[in-house]
């Protein structure tokens, strides 16, 4: 999968793609500029002292002065006042990003090795692939099936680990309409820096229209079995029915249509519309004899278009 | 306040080249079985430069695979493999016995006017208990490496990973009583052998931050222990206790690992702020400026470092409370920081500046540890850790801390002590040379990490978004250049080793008592007579002030 670059909205920072992410920068700029200011108020001095009382002779004079309590006061209580105001700087963004509003949609997200799966509130999924509606808060209710894994979008600016054996939450609100990658930020083994996922903003409307087909705003509309040709492949159809009539898992799909097939019960019937969609939603009814009874069903996997793409595909197949 | 000194408090300094504590015996056998803890210093100096090049070679070849998105040299297992190794070898091998265990063996007895540490016996088994420990490294290196980070987070290393975490994790868990038992001697010595008139509060500055050290080696380290055996127990039999598909709990171990890990931070910076202390005091030839604050902070900034370790979890999946607390906490670490900061610019005011080695590694440190320290203000306002948290910004904040200041000082003090231990100078080009180069080198390759992290990088990543690859070729790039100001360093202390001039007994006009009142280098007992101690720290009879 190739990835969107994460735009960048200033030299340090990416573009602010989130509600969230304008108060996150506000105290990155805080607490950046308090450092620019004590850097050079810290290193002026030093490199005037270097300068003005560098030594000149073994016997220079030195000053006598070894302490002064007003001084230590000062640079003890003054600091302490700015790194409280500096505590509460953070602690505002902080609370914004951890309470979810009340009418925030939910989507549940499954981490394992390597990769991410969304479960929307329709019943649709999505693997390593988030789509959002833009202006609209997202609360996402996450897990993980094995080690600990980190959601992070940058151009959000939120991060949360994602931990096996109990749910983390987070949330936010998409205000752009753009695509943007996700990057699991906790160390989980040798595909760390691949379980990466796209992350789809769009329109209220274009949402609702891929939850319904599963076509994006752009995906150019592809004739049903010009579609069934990307869902053999992008479905794992192809791992266990092969196009050119070598025997896999399942039967060939090598001039299947039409063709009148024997099956484990004893019965027969002809491969038609009704067996093919039969099968892909309840496989085990009826299996070919001499072949094993292990494929899943895609009930709630596949959309009505999707279906008939597939049969659309399979007429094709000589 | 001039201050005439009888002879006697001016010390006289002996003369070289009679016996001293490297000619005294000879053999291996006699380093081996000795209790001296000057020899026992210069064996853990030896070792933890051993440790320094291995992990050293580890980053080199970390920096060289990240030269382009995906494959350059090596494999992603092997890319986990090295960053893990480099991290553990640093971490375990060279920075937590780095000051104390080499350096601080050396001097801290001198320092107070004592011929030992308190049990020199314990001091030589701390030595071989930590080569005991490094061995199980050093096999489970040999047998197949580690992968799971220098933090081995589970579940992935109780149940996950295939590598030799066992054999890692112990070794880890052995160096532990390494680090216990010095801390122990080191606690015990300050107490109880300061000769005559050596108060608390007119030790050397180094010793306070050594005593803060060893009080953190003493609590904290046996959590880590007992933590890396609760996870070998559930590796090896399965005992749950952090894996969740045996009922226990992930987020625990990381409350575990960093209720150490945090503190040996702290393990790890406060004794490279005493050695800077050190080197600031007596090449500006000033009293130290604000004795006592100092002192302090340095136990302040231990007391502090037990109670601000949930800012490491922040998004781990702890409380939102927590997270608010551990922040609110996190930032008085800053306080004492701050303090020490301004104290050494006071010392700075109104000194004898000399820009020697040393010195230019004591300013270097001021110049690095100010950005490694404010940059964690950054990590500890909650909100912006949502963003920067597990990102390159964070190597480049903690490699800042670690090797900008707690590797320079290390360093620093290395050259400040070089005449002391070997008796030998070296050269001052060679060694400027390595100091321009390191400094350069370091800020090259880091600086470039905080702009890489901000802008959305993550860490321990073997493959990366090409938009990264510019930054991080040019940080790859500055790891050459520090890189060969390392090897110079190495290269300007092996040569002086062979052929330099006989140190004087004070090079520096120092005014602490390894300077004052031994020999370079010091004969086996330290002093020829009982030292009785009459002046304060850093106090200089006949220094000429206004």
């Amino acid at each position: 999968m190739t990835f969107d670059p994460i735009e960048l909205g200033s030299f340090w920072m990416p573009r602010q793609s989130s509600t969230i992410a304008s108060e996150i920068d506000f105290a990155w700029y805080v607490v950046y500029w308090f450092d620019v200011l004590m850097f050079f108020g810290l290193m002026i001095p030093m490199f005037y002292f270097i300068r003005r009382f560098r030594r000149r002779t073994d016997n220079d004079k030195v000053s006598s002065v070894t302490h002064s309590t007003a001084l230590e006061i000062g640079w003890t209580v003054i600091p302490s006042i700015l790194v409280i105001a500096l505590f509460f700087v953070g602690l505002r963004g902080y609370l914004m990003a951890s309470v979810a509003p009340a009418n925030a949609m939910e989507i549940r997200t499954t981490a394992e090795m390597y990769m991410w799966t969304f479960t929307y509130p329709n019943g649709t999924t999505s693997v390593n692939e988030l789509v959002v509606p833009k202006d609209k808060p997202v609360k996402l209710i996450m897990s993980s099936k094995d080690v600990l894994h980190s959601f992070y979008v940058p151009e959000f600016r939120v991060k949360q680990d994602v931990v096996p054996g109990t749910y983390t939450t987070l949330w936010f609100e998409a205000n752009a309409k753009r695509d943007t990658v996700l990057l699991c930020t906790e160390y989980c083994g040798v595909g760390h820096s691949d379980m990466m996922a796209k992350v789809h903003v769009m329109e209220q409307a274009d949402y609702n229209n891929w939850l319904e087909t599963g076509r994006k705003p752009g995906d150019p509309i592809l004739a049903p079995d010009e579609l069934g040709k990307k869902l053999f492949t992008s479905r794992s159809c192809n791992t266990c029915h092969s196009l050119d009539g070598t025997r896999v898992q399942g039967p060939s799909f090598k001039g299947l249509f039409g063709k009148t097939e024997k099956f484990a019960d004893g019965s027969s019937a002809q491969v038609d519309e009704n067996y093919i969609r039969e099968s892909l939603l309840e496989p085990t009814k009826k299996v070919v004899e001499g072949y094993p009874a292990v494929m899943p069903t895609y009930k709630g996997l596949l959309k009505e278009n999707e279906i008939d793409a597939l049969i659309a595909y399979i007429k094709t197949v000589k | 306040m001039a201050k005439v000194a009888t002879a006697d408090e001016l010390g006289h300094v002996p003369e070289t080249g009679g016996k001293n504590y490297l000619n005294q015996t000879t053999g291996i056998a006699s380093w081996l079985t000795t209790v001296d803890h000057k020899r026992i210093g210069i064996m853990y100096l030896i070792t933890v430069l051993v440790g320094f090049t291995l992990g050293g070679i580890f980053a080199l070849l970390v920096r060289l695979e990240l030269l382009t998105p995906g494959k350059t040299i090596m494999t992603a297992q092997q890319y986990n493999q090295a960053f893990t190794l480099h991290g553990a070898a640093m971490v375990f091998l060279f920075i937590i016995p780095s000051i104390p265990a080499s350096l601080g063996n050396f001097i801290l007895p001198i320092m107070i006017g004592a011929k030992d540490v308190a049990f020199p016996k314990l001091n030589l088994m701390s030595l071989y208990v930590f080569w005991i420990g490094a061995a199980f490294m050093l096999a489970a290196i040999l047998s197949g490496g580690v992968d799971t980070g220098w933090t081995f987070y589970v579940p992935y290393a109780s149940g996950v990973s295939t590598t030799s975490v066992i054999l890692a994790t112990f070794g880890v868990f052995v160096m532990g009583f390494s680090s216990i038992l010095t801390g122990l001697n080191f606690i015990v010595t300050l107490h109880k052998l300061r000769a005559p008139g050596m108060t608390f509060f007119r030790m050397p500055l180094v010793l306070w931050a050594l005593y803060a050290t060893s009080i953190i080696q003493v609590l904290a380290t046996p959590v880590l222990g007992i933590t890396l055996v609760l996870l070998i127990f559930e590796r090896a039999f399965h005992v749950g206790i952090f894996d969740p598909t045996l009922g226990g709990d992930p987020v625990l171990f990381q409350h575990f690992f960093w209720f150490y890990s945090h503190p040996a931070v702290y393990i790890m910076i406060l004794p490279g702020m005493g050695v800077a202390s050190e080197i600031l005091a007596t090449h500006s030839q000033r009293r130290i400026f604000g004795y006592k604050a100092i002192a302090f902070s340095s136990v302040a900034i231990a007391l502090v470092s037990f109670v601000v370790w949930g800012h490491h979890m922040f998004v781990a999946g702890q409380s939102e409370l927590s997270s608010a607390i551990f922040s609110f906490l996190t930032f008085f670490v800053a306080i004492p920081s701050g303090v020490k900061m301004f104290n050494w610019l006071g010392t700075l005011w109104g000194g004898s500046i000399k820009l020697n080695v040393p010195m230019l590694y004591g300013l270097g440190f001021l110049f690095l540890f100010a950005i490694g320290g404010l940059t964690g203000l950054f990590l500890g306002m909650v909100s912006v850790d949502l963003h920067l948290h597990d990102t390159y910004f964070v190597v480049a904040h903690f490699h800042y801390v670690m090797m900008g200041s707690t590797a320079i000082a290390f360093f620093g003090g290395l050259y400040h002590w070089w005449p002391k231990m070997t008796g030998r100078m070296y050269s001052e080009k060679l060694g400027r040379l390595a100091f321009a180069l390191t400094f350069i080198g370091f800020n090259w390759t880091f600086f470039t990490q905080f702009i890489l992290g901000t802008r959305g990088m993550p860490r321990r990543y073997y493959n990366y978004l090409d938009q990264f690859q510019p930054l991080h070729a040019f940080s790859t790039v500055g790891s050459w250049i520090l890189g060969t100001g390392f090897l110079i360093m190495g290269i300007s202390l092996l040569r002086s080793l062979k052929s330099g001039a006989p140190a004087p007994g004070d090079p520096w006009k120092g005014a602490t008592l390894e300077w004052t009142h031994t020999a370079s280098p010091p004969i086996t007992e330290n002093f020829e007579k009982p030292i009785i101690v009459t002046l304060d720290a850093y106090e200089r009879p006949g220094q000429e002030t206004h």
